[in-house]
Order: C-alpha cells, then structure tokens, then sequence
C-alpha cells in the first residue's frame, strides 16, 4: 500500500494518523507541505524518522527543491521525480491520498 | 492490475473532519451515496475528528446548516452496512460508542490498516 501525505506536519495531524495506521512494509511519499516531515531537526518529524526502519519513505523532489529542503532531509528519506511517483502507485494495490 | 469492469470493488471512503466547520463531512456522504448506486463493496470509515459526524444529539437549528447526521442511518438502505470506528480517535476525544448515533464497529489503528490495505479505492474526506 501507498500512502500520499501533502500536509506539513506542524500544521495538521494527518501525517500522525496515517503513521498510526501504516502497515510494516508500506510505501509513504510525502508531497507539497508534506515534505517539511522529512527535514532534519524538525521537531514534528521526528515520529517519521522513526518510521523509516519499518516503512519506505520517499519525498518528491520538484517540491523539496521549491521549498529549499533537499540538502536538509534526514537519512532514510529517498529523492523521487514525477516519473517515481507515478511508479510508486503502479507498483502498488491501493493508493491512499490522505487529505 | 484487474481490469475485469464487472468486478466489484472495494471502495472506503475516509472520514477525518468534524461536521459543520467545513464541508468535508456532507461532501462524503454525497459521494457514498453515489457509490452506493453502482453496487460496490463500499465501506466507511471514522478517524480523527471524523468520529464526531456521528455523536448523538446534533442539533443544527441555529447555525442554519442541515443536520445532515440522520443519513448515516438510512445507509443501511442503501447496502452500506459497513461503518468502522477507530478507537483510538474515540478515546482521545473521550467518546464512547453508545453515544454514536449508528451502530458501527470498532477497530484499532492496526486493524483499520489492514482493512485499509485491503481495499481497491481509498478516498479521503
């Protein structure tokens, strides 16, 4: 399973909940505002570094680089384009865009 | 993927916002009863502050907005039985399942993910 989240994580609580409910093994990729989560020393993702030993956590790259945070991501956050998004939810059964 | 268009689908609608301070919640409920029409295997779910759409007592007289909480329990009319609640959203908002208006069934956060993983569609309210 794929979960999508665009929200920064200082701003609303949906990046816990879906943390809450990701199962082992699953995929999240964090656009938009979402991205913020995977920087270094933020104290509001810190529940997400925690999670990348059990899940895959990728950030798309287009609004990491607008937002000026790709050369501040914590370890474990892996760089994905359009095209990498796209093969994420191809590779996956469900796709949960939470809003 | 399955391309079979006779397959019934499972499709869960995720419910995350509280009822009236944005639309969310009506908007939702339009889109299940639509889906409802096209006999899928639709389920909803209840998180968050989605689990006060359906506290008993909503009375919206004064604020001029329908009180749209009878339908979640007409959807039994419309074979949406499915209705799941997550007891951590209820617990840390201090609701207890006899105060809901419908009846439901609920789940802890790891059994709403995996119910979550199982399902075709999921769609975020």
């Amino acid at each position: 399973m794929l979960h999508i989240v665009n929200k920064s994580p200082s701003q609303s609580r949906t990046l816990d909940s879906c943390l809450r409910l990701a199962q082992d093994g699953s995929a999240l990729l964090l656009i938009e505002d979402g991205v913020y989560a995977a920087t270094r020393g933020n104290a509001d993702g810190a529940a997400l570094r925690q999670a990348c030993g059990r899940l895959q956590v990728y950030a798309l790259q287009p609004d990491c680089d607008a937002r000026a945070i790709t050369a501040l991501l914590a370890e474990g956050i892996t760089l994905v384009d359009y095209g990498g998004f796209v093969d994420l939810v191809a590779q996956r059964k469900t796709t949960h865009s939470w809003l | 993927m399955a391309t079979d268009p006779n397959r019934i689908k499972k499709v869960m609608f995720v419910n995350r916002k509280a009822p009236y301070g944005t639309i969310y919640a009506l908007e939702s409920l339009e889109v299940v009863l639509i889906t409802a029409t096209f006999d899928q295997d639709v389920s909803l779910v209840f998180l968050d502050d989605g689990v006060y759409e359906l506290l008993k007592g909503q009375n919206t007289k004064a604020i001029g907005i329908k009180n749209f909480s009878p339908t979640y329990r007409a959807l039994d009319g419309y074979d949406v039985e499915k209705l799941y609640v997550e007891r951590e959203s209820l617990e840390a908002r201090g609701i207890a399942e006899d105060q809901l208006l419908v009846d439901v069934e609920v789940l802890s956060s790891a059994q709403m993910g995996e119910l979550m993983a199982q399902q075709d569609v999921v769609l975020s309210f």
